[in-house]
Order: structure tokens, then C-alpha cells, then sequence
């Protein structure tokens, strides 16, 4: 018994080593990507989920959504709603055009010393920066900046919300991210503080993968430029997923590493 | 029913009325057996090679409803609605037209073809019902059309036969 327990827990271990789909997945999903209505609305659903875009863990935490508004000014968007397996944003759209809706952050790990003990902390820059004593000694820290992000539109599409702020890794759609048409081409572009990311790897994966038994995973890579182009297959929700550097261990980066995640869902549809 | 039926088919000629028609387009809406049945919107336009619209040809839906409410449903015409409906400022003459019956329609289009550059072009018939689906069926053609030019095609759902006949 006890050996049996030990091998699944090792077949598990590797399990999720080898393969990132049986990991979870930490995403925000709108009710729509184009609301052509005179007064649009759109829910957005946020969640941590097995299945892509299923309920079936916890939900997301999204007291710290900014949506970017067609004239490309960024505010708070407070209200979600928390449940016991999603949080809901309701987000009424009042000008026509493009909302870019974020979850942007930074979180730090690190130790350090103080009379000959170690310590640890974690949080935000700013709350470990006022949590670490002057005194102390040793300081080392590993930051990690993940953006989450979603598209929306009202009526038209417009562009003054899909400027990247040139902080951390940021898709820059250069194919309007609400104009993504199963089989018609589109092209996007990563950066990274501003600066294309060349032969960088990232995937798609469509949802519903509940529903077919495999993930059907879509795996590109930019070019020289910083720019990748694909056609996709079918109409669908899709999980955006890229990391940097390329190569990571879970757990805490090494000291003074920083890491950076993104992560956005894109609607596909029919022509 | 049966004189408005006639009457809509009428309508798209009046405005070329001098003209002889050089397009003529048949299209079949199936008969269903659904629960809630509603005549389908139908929008015919000819496309180009890059995948634009050359122009719109018919725009069928319920252009009596009061205060123009059937426009309200036209973006189901989601294709065309992209490509061209949403630029375009709803009915226009000679183009909006009444739903059509279960049935096989033919339509005529005066110097429908006459203005369009030498090339390759699709003409498209899209359907869209309430409470139903939405089916669109390309038929390629090329001009210059030598003499009488002729192409057909058929829809799985909405559409049933559709064929052009260009001369």
C-alpha cells in the first residue's frame, strides 16, 4: 500500500512536470468579445480552473482589474463579485470602441537575515520593501510580473487600448484582438519591456477541452521580429499562455531572478 | 401573401429597369420542420479575391417592421454585416428587399457585373434565421464572363440550390 501510494504520488509529481495542460489555469473569460447594443454590456468571469474556462476549482481574485477605455485611459474597475468557484465583473462599455480589461501584478519572494535568523517574506515591491527591517542582512529577493488580459468591443473596433505600457511581457496585437477569424490569418507580437521578442514561444489552447479529451494545444513561435502569424483552425475560445525566460522551474525564481508570465483569452469566431 | 410575394420579387428590377439584367442569382430556402420558424434574412453580394465586398446586391429582411426595427437583426447577417453591412446606412433602394418563403427564388440584377474590374470574384448568398442557424454558399465566377456563364451550389442547412447565371 504504502509503495502504491508512493509511486502515484511520484507518477503525479511527474505528471505535472511533464505536462503544463493538467496544470491550473488562472484566466478571465467575457460573456462576449463584441456587443453591438446601444447600451453594451459585458459580464467577465474570472476563475482558477483544471478544465479551460470550466468552474471547477476557485475563483480568481479581481479586486485589481483595470480596463483600459477607447481613448486608452486605464482605471480601476471595482465590483467583482466573488463566488465560491468564480468571481463576476460586470463592466458596463459606455464609449464605442476597444476595452482592454487587465489584471497586472508584481509579487516578490525573498529572505534575509536579521540576528542570526533567516526570515521570509513575500508580497507586493512596495509591502516587502516596508516589510524588511533596516537592520537586516542577506536580502534576497525574486520577482514575478504576470499580466492577464482580455479584449472587448462595443460597436467598432478601435486601437488606443492596445498601446502595451512597455512594462514586463506584453502581447501587442497587430490583428485586432476582436476581429479573430477561424481561418482568415492573424498576426500578434510579443515584447518584453518594450523591446519585440525574437523565436519566442507561446501557445493557444482552444476550450472546452473537457468536451474533446485532448487539449489540442497550438504551439507558435515569433520570428525574428518579434511577430508571429497563423491561421486558426476553428471558432472558439482560446488561452493565450507565454512565459520568460522560456525555461523555469515552478517554485521561487533564484535570487534576483525576475520572471515574467502572460496569459489572455481571445474569442475566435466564424467568418 | 401571394401578391406581396410577387411584389418582392419585382422590387429589385424597378431601379434598373432600362437595363437588361446581365446577373441572375436562384436561391433555395428549405422547407423545416422546427419548432419556431421565421423566414430567414438574406443578403447576396458579390466578393473580390482579397475576400472584400464588390457590391451588394439584395438585403432581404423585414424592412416593414415599424421604426426600421428589422435592421436591428441584419448584423446576423454576421459575414455580411462585417464586411459591408455595418458601413452601410439601411434600407437602400433597390437593394433591401421583403423576406422571402420556403422556396426556390430567382433574382435579377441589372449591370451588376458590368463595372467590376477583369478578375476573379465569388457571389455569395448568406442566410441567417432566427432561432436557426446561419449558412453561407460562394459560388466563383470570372470576368470578363465569356458569353453565358453558369455555376451552381448548394447549402446544408439554411440554403438549398444556388446557382448565378451571368450573361
Amino acid at each position: 500500500m504504502h509503495q502504491f501510494v508512493k509511486k502515484t504520488v511520484l507518477a503525479l509529481a511527474l505528471a505535472s512536470v511533464s505536462f503544463g495542460a493538467s496544470a491550473h489555469r488562472g484566466w478571465m473569460l467575457p460573456s462576449t468579445t463584441f456587443v453591438e447594443k446601444e447600451e453594451a454590456w459585458v459580464t467577465i468571469d474570472g476563475a482558477v480552473s483544471e478544465g479551460l474556462f470550466d468552474f471547477d476549482h476557485v475563483p480568481l481574485r479581481m479586486e485589481n482589474v483595470t480596463v483600459t477605455d477607447p481613448g486608452g485611459a486605464t482605471a480601476a474597475a471595482p465590483g467583482a463579485v466573488q463566488g465560491k468557484l468564480r468571481t463576476t465583473l460586470d463592466l458596463r462599455l459606455p464609449r464605442d470602441g476597444t476595452y482592454r480589461i487587465a489584471l497586472v501584478s508584481e509579487n516578490v519572494v525573498g529572505s534575509y537575515q536579521l540576528g542570526g535568523e533567516t526570515r521570509r517574506v513575500r508580497g507586493t515591491p512596495a509591502s516587502v520593501a516596508k516589510d524588511i527591517p533596516a537592520a537586516a542582512t542577506e536580502l534576497q529577493t525574486s520577482t514575478t510580473h504576470s499580466r492577464m488580459e482580455t479584449f472587448v468591443s462595443a460597436n467598432k473596433l478601435s486601437r488606443d487600448a492596445l498601446k502595451p505600457s512597455g512594462k514586463g511581457l506584453e502581447l501587442v496585437p497587430v490583428t485586432h484582438p476582436n476581429d479573430l477569424r477561424a481561418g482568415e490569418p492573424a498576426r500578434l507580437r510579443f515584447q518584453l519591456d518594450g523591446k519585440p521578442l525574437a523565436n519566442f514561444p507561446f501557445s493557444l489552447v482552444p476550450g472546452g477541452v473537457k468536451y474533446r479529451g485532448t487539449i489540442g494545444e497550438i504551439r507558435l513561435v515569433t520570428d525574428a521580429s518579434g511577430e508571429a502569424s497563423f491561421t486558426l483552425p476553428a471558432p472558439n475560445r482560446y488561452w493565450l499562455s507565454a512565459r520568460f525566460p522560456v525555461e523555469q522551474d515552478k517554485g521561487p525564481g533564484e535570487p534576483g531572478a525576475r520572471r515574467y508570465a502572460y496569459s489572455a483569452t481571445l474569442e475566435v469566431l466564424p467568418e | 401573401m401571394k401578391l406581396s410575394h410577387t411584389l418582392a420579387l419585382t422590387l429589385p428590377l424597378a431601379s434598373g429597369w432600362a437595363m437588361a439584367a446581365d446577373l441572375s442569382v436562384t436561391f433555395q430556402l428549405p422547407k423545416m420542420k422546427v419548432a419556431e420558424y421565421h423566414k430567414p434574412y438574406v443578403a447576396i453580394w458579390i466578393e473580390k479575391a482579397d475576400g472584400g465586398v464588390a457590391s451588394t446586391l439584395a438585403v432581404l429582411y423585414d424592412v416593414k417592421k415599424k421604426d426600421e426595427g428589422g435592421e436591428k437583426w441584419l448584423k446576423d447577417l454576421r459575414t455580411w454585416w462585417r464586411k459591408a453591412g455595418r458601413d452601410l446606412d439601411m434600407p437602400i433602394d433597390g437593394v433591401s428587399g421583403a423576406t422571402k418563403a420556403v422556396g426556390s427564388h430567382s433574382m435579377e440584377f441589372a449591370n451588376a457585373t458590368g463595372d467590376l474590374p477583369a478578375g476573379k470574384y465569388k457571389l455569395v448568398v448568406e442566410a441567417s434565421r432566427e432561432a436557426g442557424g446561419r449558412e453561407l454558399v460562394r459560388l466563383p465566377f470570372t470576368l470578363p464572363a465569356k458569353g453565358k456563364l453558369a455555376a451552381k451550389a448548394a447549402g446544408k442547412e439554411e440554403l438549398g440550390a444556388v446557382s448565378i447565371a451571368i450573361q
